[in-house]
Order: structure tokens, then C-alpha cells, then sequence
């Protein structure tokens, strides 16, 4: 296997509010390889976006914090670093696409302003040399005739432009780990499967790796190697993405492969999985999947399961899987 | 699969069609020209009233010394009236001063009184409201608290204690409005700026490790620019007023000196015979009032690329 650029170890993040404490993301570990995409997917509210902040420590202060774990990107624990150390590793090292990509242009600076302030920012290259960097960018996101969108300003562009923008920004500095917080969640079909294949040719350009974070596992099928299936806070199943879809072993895992409609099912109702998440404040002290599952026994409720690999690669955890 | 680079020349249509009738263009040309050329003549007005400031009194565009009266001319109507004299063009004051050299005195101490005060207020002002509503928090609560109090202080109160320990006076004037004044935008910018905070463009630029310093200067300040113009333009007025307010009071400007304010003020008692001695003075605060607002407005359309297009 390639090298490795990101590990997350025992990953602890909560938020502290008067009301208590919410363990959004509760000892979560994985890895992510050199021009790998690993996804991690997962239902609202189960931390996937929490994962992600905490990766670039920009949690909402201060009630968010990281309690515990390492997250070692190229052998540097990142959790170490000094504020200002941190800082010179957004943009340049680690980059994100948030979630929303549509707002998150500046609406009174040209698109060719926002692209050089990391470039700016991080790459200390004297003024003349700033503008191709910028146009190298927009290249890579295969915008058509650059020199020309760089004098424009977000309004002046279609939604898939802005989109690739955005992507231009985050790929400025050419980082090592990308963090796409569901980037196509904005994004009609069509152009949704564009900006995959675009991503898709991005990364092979560059080599990038890119955290995938999704709810949507047509999304994963097109654009992961590896998945994290995330559920409260834990990673209950990772694979690659094959074996996810082949060999399914979580009963999470199962279900909400069930739930993605299908277009060669006749008509019969759409599985759903039933009840609700469990509260981030006030976990049960066993599985946490145990109050939905159908497959729950007895030890479910007492005892959470550890995670165990079942295969080359594949982990789950759940005391149904041997 | 993207790959097409559109080669295709758009030629400039030679007169740009703005969807707007002749008429209305005209409106809108107008619009900028009238306030901008009030504007423009009443600093002229305000720089050449007399060349004191090369060490010539004598020369300028004052007809006669302000603050000298002739006591046979006093309470003379304007000169397209019956009774006037040609010589006191807008009239004179009970003093039998010429108003209209009052009037280009008086835009000396108004215009940059209010131009003083608004620059230092506003730039103290939007200092602390993006600080406080970028950083929140404590920071943001201490500096709310003390514009709390800034708003809640009765300003004359202030001013009459500041004319008492310090003395009454052009400065006094400008500090007392000054110290007060910056509240308003520090409230007003605070709010603009905990909007933007939570946005996503200061996110993306946290992301791309951009510093709060920077957030702060690149992606919050410019942002806020188009509210900071509009009140500021508005206060142009206000200030003028509150100039004259405090001079009537006695705090500011002291006695022969003009300002338009305090010249209203004067007018006041001779109104019913003598009508021109409060008039002019007050059409050139509402004159200039107008302008500010116009020529407000106007800035911040340039300012914002979205109307900047046309």
C-alpha cells in the first residue's frame, strides 16, 4: 500500500454547553493514503463535519474542543501544533471545501483576488509570479478561458462555476489532504457527477488525497476507495468501498444500504431505518446502534462492541460479526 | 470533457443600451452632478472664504469681514428685495453684518466640524464594532457594555461639562461630539459583523489559514463598508446641528465667530421682520444634508460590485 499522509487515532471532540456535554465525535481512527479518496458517510448529526473541523482545528470556540487522540498528518501530530503553526498548514497543507461551497465566496473581491490570497498566504512568491499560480489553479479545475473569469466576481458566475472556484481556492497550494464536506450536496445531478469526474482528474493530476464526507452512497460508489460508515460519533465499519457494497457486515451498514432507493427494485417501499439516532449527550452504555437494530441481544445493551477485522482491511464493530 | 475555450469575439456595441429611458438617465446623471457640484462649492466656499491661511485676511471670496457690523445697515433685507442694498447681497443680521459672508465663514466651522467628527467617529467606531463582533465573547460583551453607556449618556450633559472644565470652543466642540458619537457605528458595525462571521466566505478564508487580523481587515471590514457610507452621508447633517445646538448653547463657537448653525439659532428672535438672517444659513444645511445623502447613496453603488456593472 502507498504511503500513508493522514492518521486519526482516538479522535475525542465534544461540545460543552450548559445543557452538557455532546461527545460528537467519540474515538474515531483512520487513515487516509497518498491519492486515496476515503469517504465517510453517515446520517446527520452523526460528526462527519465535526471529523473534518477537528482535522483542521477550527471547531466553533469555545465550546468545541478536541479531549483526546492524535491526528498525525506526514508524521506531525497536528494536535501539537502552536496556533500560528496550524495556521500555515490550512490552505497550503490541508484544505477543505465546506459544505455549502455556493456562499462561501467573498461577494466583494474578484474571483482572481480570493484565489491569490493563499497563494499569498502561503507560498511568499513575489507579485508577478502570484497571477499564473492563480490561472494554474483554474486550470486544474478545468475552467474555461481563466484570464478571463479572474476578473469576475462570485455573482457573475453559475452555480458549478462557483463550485470550481471554490475547488480552485482549496487546490491553490496544492495540499496533501483535501476535506470535501459534502461538496455536492448543493449541486444538481448532472453537475453533481461533473464535479466527481473533475475531482476524480484533480486527484490524478495531483495526488492529492481527499477526505469524502457524504450521506449519500451513490456519491461514495462514484468517488471513494475506502468508506467510514459513521454512526454517533464512532466509526462502526470501514472497508473499501467494494466490500462495503458487496459484503456489507454492520447492521448500520446494511440498513442504510437498504434505504438508497434503487432503479432495478420493483415498486415496494423505500426501507427506512426505524427511531431515531440516539441522543450525542446521553449515550446508551452499550451498542449504540442496539436501540434500532434488529439483530440486538442481550450483550448489545451492556457492553460496546470492539472493533474487530473480518477481512484484509475490513473492520466492524458489532458482537454479531465473527 | 470541459475543455472548450469559447474563441468567439464579443464586440462592444458602440452605445451601451442600459435599459433605462432618456429621461431617466438624465434623472440619474443629475442625481450625481447637482449634489456633487453643491458639494464641491461649498468646500470652495469653505477653503477661500478669506486667504487667512497664506497670511492674507483681506483677500477672499467674503464680501465683507464677517464679524464686522455697521450699525446704520442692520436688519437690511437681501438685495433682490425692496429696501436692500446691492452691497449686502443675502441681507444683514441685527449687528448689520453682511449674512452672506457670515454664511461663507460659518461653512468653514461647519463643514469641518462635522467632517472632523464623522472621520474620527466612524473610524474608532468601526474599529471596535468588528473587533467585538468578530471576536464575541468577553471582548465583545466589555465593548457593547461601554457603548451601552456611551448611548445612554445625555450628550449635552457631557458637552456642558466639558465646556465648563476645558472652556468652550472649536475643539471642545469636535471632542465632545466626538466622544460620544463613535457609539453608533460601533453598535451598527458589531451587528454587521457577527452576520459575517458566521459566514461561509470567513470560514473558506479560516480554511485557507488566513489570520483573524486578516478576516478582519479583508473579509469583514469591506463588507460593512456600504452601511458605514449610508450613515455616515446621513450624519453630515446631524452633525451640523449638533454643531449648532452646542454653539446656541454656548459651548461651542463663541460669540462673533459664525457658524451656520449658530446662525439660525441667531435668527431666531428677528424672524417675523427679519426672515433671511435664519433662512439662508438653514438652506445651506439642508442643501448640503441633501448632497451628503445623494453623493452617499451614489458611493455606495460604486462600491458594490453588483451595481457597478452599469
Amino acid at each position: 500500500m502507498t504511503e500513508e499522509v493522514l492518521r486519526v487515532e482516538d479522535l475525542h471532540t465534544s461540545f460543552f454547553s450548559r445543557k452538557g456535554v455532546v461527545k460528537a465525535v467519540d474515538g474515531v481512527s483512520f487513515s487516509v493514503h497518498k491519492g486515496e479518496t476515503f469517504g465517510i458517510v453517515g446520517e446527520s448529526g452523526c460528526g462527519k463535519t465535526v471529523t473534518g473541523l477537528s482535522i483542521l482545528r477550527l471547531l466553533p470556540e469555545p465550546a468545541g474542543k478536541i479531549t483526546g487522540g492524535k491526528i498525525i498528518l506526514e508524521g506531525t501530530d497536528l494536535l501539537q501544533l502552536s496556533k500560528k503553526a496550524m495556521r500555515a498548514y490550512r490552505g497550503s497543507r490541508i484544505s477543505m471545501i465546506l459544505q455549502d461551497p455556493m456562499t462561501s465566496l467573498n461577494p466583494v473581491f474578484t474571483v482572481g483576488d480570493q484565489i491569490s490570497e493563499s497563494v499569498r498566504l502561503h507560498q511568499g512568491l513575489p507579485d508577478n509570479m502570484v497571477e499564473p499560480e492563480v490561472i494554474s489553479a483554474l486550470r486544474l479545475l478545468k475552467i474555461p478561458s481563466p484570464e478571463m473569469i479572474l476578473h469576475d466576481y462570485p455573482f457573475q458566475l453559475s452555480g458549478g462555476m462557483r463550485q470550481r472556484v471554490v475547488g480552485a481556492i482549496a487546490m491553490s497550494c496544492r495540499p496533501r489532504l483535501l476535506i470535501a464536506d459534502e461538496p455536492t450536496t448543493a449541486l444538481d445531478a448532472t453537475i453533481q457527477a461533473q464535479y466527481i469526474a473533475l475531482f476524480k482528474d484533480v486527484q490524478r493530476q495531483t495526488d492529492v488525497s481527499i477526505i469524502f464526507i457524504t450521506h449519500d452512497f451513490g456519491v461514495v460508489a462514484n468517488m471513494c476507495n475506502r468508506v467510514g460508515v459513521m454512526y454517533a460519533g464512532k466509526i462502526v465499519e470501514t472497508a473499501a468501498t467494494r466490500d462495503i457494497f458487496k459484503n456489507p457486515k454492520h447492521p448500520y451498514t446494511i440498513a442504510l444500504i437498504r434505504s438508497v432507493p434503487r432503479l432495478d427494485e420493483k415498486d415496494e417501499r423505500l426501507y427506512s431505518i426505524k427511531g431515531q439516532p440516539p441522543s450525542l449527550m446521553n449515550l446508551p452504555p452499550g451498542c449504540r446502534f442496539y436501540p434500532r437494530c434488529p439483530l440486538g441481544e442481550e450483550i448489545c445493551q451492556r457492553e460496546e462492541p470492539k472493533e474487530v477485522e473480518v477481512a484484509g482491511g475490513h473492520f466492524v464493530s458489532c458482537w454479531k460479526v465473527k | 470533457m470541459f475543455s472548450i475555450t469559447p474563441t468567439i469575439e464579443v464586440k462592444k456595441p458602440e452605445k451601451q443600451y442600459t435599459g433605462l429611458s432618456r429621461r431617466a438617465r438624465i434623472v440619474r446623471k443629475l442625481s450625481l452632478v447637482v449634489p456633487l457640484t453643491v458639494m464641491v462649492l461649498m468646500v470652495i466656499m469653505a477653503i477661500f472664504a478669506d486667504l487667512s491661511w497664506i497670511g492674507l485676511p483681506d483677500v477672499g471670496l467674503s464680501p465683507k469681514a464677517p464679524n464686522d457690523g455697521v450699525a446704520r445697515d442692520k436688519l437690511l433685507p437681501p438685495a433682490f428685495m425692496e429696501g436692500g442694498k446691492s452691497e449686502y447681497l443675502l441681507g444683514t443680521d441685527r449687528l448689520g453684518r453682511d449674512v452672506l459672508s457670515r454664511i461663507i465663514h460659518g461653512a468653514r466651522v461647519s463643514l469641518s466640524v462635522s467632517l472632523l467628527v464623522i472621520a474620527i467617529t466612524a473610524a474608532i467606531g468601526t474599529a471596535l464594532g468588528v473587533i467585538a463582533g468578530y471576536m464575541g465573547g468577553n471582548t465583545d460583551g466589555f465593548i457593547m457594555r461601554v457603548v451601552d453607556v456611551a448611548l445612554s449618556f445625555p450628550g449635552l450633559v457631557l458637552a456642558m461639562l466639558l465646556a465648563v472644565s476645558i472652556g468652550p470652543g472649536y475643539w471642545t466642540v469636535v471632542f465632545a461630539l466626538s466622544i460620544l458619537g463613535w457609539a453608533g457605528y460601533a453598535r451598527l458595525v458589531r451587528g454587521e459583523a457577527l452576520r459575517l462571521r458566521d459566514s461561509d466566505f470567513v470560514a473558506q478564508a479560516r480554511v485557507n489559514g488566513a489570520s483573524s487580523m486578516r478576516i478582519m481587515m479583508k473579509h469583514i471590514f469591506p463588507n460593512v463598508l456600504n452601511s458605514l457610507i449610508v450613515i455616515m452621508t446621513l450624519s453630515v447633517g446631524m452633525m451640523i446641528l449638533a454643531e449648532s445646538a452646542l454653539s446656541f448653547l454656548g459651548i461651542g463657537i463663541t460669540a462673533p465667530q459664525a457658524s451656520w448653525g449658530s446662525m439660525v439659532s441667531d435668527g431666531r428672535t428677528d424672524l417675523d421682520r427679519a426672515w433671511w438672517i435664519s433662512a439662508f444659513p438653514g438652506i445651506c444645511i439642508g442643501l448640503v444634508v441633501l448632497s451628503g445623502n445623494f453623493l452617499g447613496d451614489w458611493i455606495r453603488d460604486k462600491l458594490d460590485p453588483r451595481l457597478r456593472q452599469q
